[in-house]
């Protein structure tokens, strides 16, 4: 039974870990941008498909399995051109306009991403299955956890240590806070909107791009893995707090560590029991656990 | 009621694309008549749908449920309770429609924009979700077939399927749509809907003026639910079979964008819409397997350079013309005077 429950958990936060990152992303430019970008799942799959293809790609070139994370960072990272395409190319038109239709232009962006994926990689599913065992597992209080997901877990808290400190140190951060906090008053003292923006949607996309690549030796790429992805990451920013970071971090928590209980127990519920409790957060609590915004 | 003039260019379109409707089936391909079948079911659903988006301003990324709840209304009433009688089918979900919208929207509708559109993202997934889980009942991801209705009583199944649904089916949907948009029309020409308009363009004035602003759009909710019920029924029999795809949210996200493309701001528009998109995507999937990059681009295009969609593009080149008729008239006192 308890190591059940240690399985549990721990799958939990291994999925609450990636869940966090592109929670993380479209926490930050809602918070700033007040955008709801329906294309962070998009994000997520472009990273685990490219994630996918830098690893062979590096295994073809020698590099020894051990080190295979080094590839996938980097996929997380080299998507980051894609932030300012979008930016500066599509959303920038709608800033001045009404918020659902900045919303259906993200969606117009999924619509597309979705067929650029296809275009690039076709519809069968991008794996490096034989990675994940290459990190072993490790055993403990005799649960059987493997390592990869330790790894993953790690990086998922170093990321957030490191926007933690990014937001409260830096000065990108504080334009970031300050942003959030009272736009026109952060213009007037001034600071470069266009350039705020662009920079806090290449963040957006690069962290949805690292969570897709990082859950790649775990899960197979997939052509639906946006579309789906993006039901959880609402899930978790709701329950979380629109635009709050830790709302992004205690959210995917939550819904990690509730869909692993749903799928050991009673695998139906999984998605029922998720949304209900985002229905029941909205209805109750609207700015979820930490946000602050009203509805 | 406006008098309408018989030189009216509107009048003439109108009854252009009426005989258009009506002679289809007759003359055109088996394929496109078929396609103009789903086009019947989409723009009663649509109706209702822009009754909540483009006059009361609220944009609902759920209402797939509903039309899934319709379609899967005449599912599970043909094939497990043997009620094969189409009127009573879609009184029963209309109803179900009107019911589940007014629990759904009394809690919807107590916020706006944003939290809106994801509370009723959140809707329409739960039931996407109470599909698929439980497949004893609703038979999963494989769906439910649908059986052929009965339409004013009569007992068509011996008769070959497309014939059925090319010949009696699409005249009894097409009259269904035809009372379903005079309703609409009234709804919307009614206080009620120019109440809907003004909460849509300041709610807090229309508070001020005594308009109870939720639960005007609590009504709208309500209504749109019948609706697009109603439009989900209406499709089931061409389907011939549903599953939960129906409701998941990229499918309300589809309602959405027919109606961005024909246009939210008139009364047709949302019909036109849907008549584009899906005549649209016939043509772009045959040319290439891409075409929701196509259709991306183009609700980006849209939502960038013309929100008011085909509809919008057509009465502002229109207004121009106008402009420029009146202008030229007006300019010239020496000239004849157009009647």
């Amino acid at each position: 039974m308890g190591t059940d429950i240690i399985n549990i958990l721990f799958s939990g936060i291994f999925y609450a870990s990636t869940l966090f990152l592109v929670a993380a992303g479209l926490q930050v430019v809602f918070g700033v941008q007040r955008i709801f970008n329906m294309a962070c799942g998009s994000f997520y799959a472009l990273g685990a498909y490219v994630g996918v293809f830098f690893v062979k790609t590096a295994h073809a070139a020698g590099l020894p399995p051990a080190l295979s994370l080094i590839p996938l960072i980097a996929a997380g990272f080299f998507l980051f051109f894609i932030g300012p395409i979008i930016e500066r190319g599509l959303l920038r038109f709608v800033y001045d306009r009404d918020e659902t239709f900045q919303l259906l232009l993200t969606f117009a962006v999924v619509l597309m991403l979705e067929d650029v994926i296809k275009f690039i990689w076709g519809t069968s599913p991008q794996s490096t299955s034989e990675l994940y065992l290459v990190y072993g597992q490790i055993t403990w209080f005799g649960a059987v956890l493997p390592v990869y997901n330790l790894i993953v877990i790690a990086s998922s808290l170093i990321i957030a240590v490191l926007i933690g400190y990014m937001l409260a140190r830096t000065r990108f951060g504080k334009i970031i806070r300050a942003t959030v906090d009272n736009r026109e008053a952060s213009e007037a003292l001034g600071i470069n909107m266009k350039v705020v923006y662009a920079k806090v949607f290449t963040l957006g996309t690069v962290l949805g791009t690292m969570g897709g690549a990082l859950v790649i030796p775990s899960t197979a790429a997939m052509t639906e893995m946006g579309v789906e992805l993006i039901v959880m990451a609402f899930a978790v920013v709701v329950i979380g707090g629109l635009g709050s970071m830790k709302g992004a971090f205690f959210g995917a928590m939550v819904v990690g560590i509730l869909r692993s209980i749903a799928i050991a127990t009673y695998p139906e519920v999984e998605l029922l029991v998720i949304y209900l409790i985002v229905i029941g957060v909205l209805v109750f609590r609207p700015e979820g656990l930490f946000g602050g915004s009203r509805a | 009621m406006a008098y309408v003039h018989m030189k009216n260019p509107k009048l003439w379109v109108f009854l252009a694309v009426t005989l258009f409707l009506l002679i289809m089936p007759r003359l055109g391909s088996q394929y496109l008549s078929y396609l103009l079948l789903t086009f019947l079911g989409y723009a009663v659903a649509l109706l209702g749908v822009n009754l909540l988006f483009g006059i009361a301003g609220l944009l609902s990324f759920g209402h797939a449920l509903f039309f899934a709840l319709g379609a899967y209304t005449v599912a599970f009433l043909t094939t497990k309770f043997g009620v094969l009688h189409m009127e009573a089918i879609l009184l029963i979900a209309i109803v179900a429609g009107v019911l589940l919208g007014a629990a759904i929207g009394a809690v919807c509708v107590r916020y706006i924009k944003i939290y809106f559109g994801l509370l009723t993202l959140a809707f329409g997934m739960l039931f996407y979700s109470f599909l698929l889980k439980f497949y004893y009942f609703t038979g999963g991801d494989e769906g439910m077939r649908v059986l052929r209705p009965y339409l004013l009583g009569m007992d068509l199944s011996a008769v070959p399927k497309m014939q059925f649904l090319l010949g009696k089916y699409y005249y009894y949907a097409l009259a269904a749509l035809a009372v379903a948009s005079f309703a609409m029309w009234r709804i919307v020409s009614s206080p009620f809907g120019l109440c809907l308009m003004a909460i849509r363009d300041n709610p807090e004035k229309a508070n001020y003026l005594g308009i109870d602003v939720r639960r005007y759009r609590w009504y709208a909710f309500i209504i749109s639910g019948g609706y697009t019920a109603a439009g989900g029924v209406l499709l089931a029999p061409v389907l011939g079979q549903v599953d939960p795809t129906l409701t998941y949210w990229t499918h309300s996200g589809t309602l959405v964008f027919m109606i961005l493309l024909g246009g939210f701001n008139t009364f047709f528009g949302p019909m036109l819409g849907a008549f584009l998109y899906i005549f649209l995507q016939d043509t772009v999937m045959s040319l290439i397997p891409y075409w929701r990059f196509v259709f991306g681009a183009m609700l980006a295009f849209i939502v960038i350079v013309a929100p008011g969609g085909v509809a919008g593009v057509i009465g502002s080149l229109w207004k121009k013309e106008a402009a420029r008729d009146s202008a030229r008239n007006n300019a010239d006192p020496g000239s004849e005077r157009s009647a």
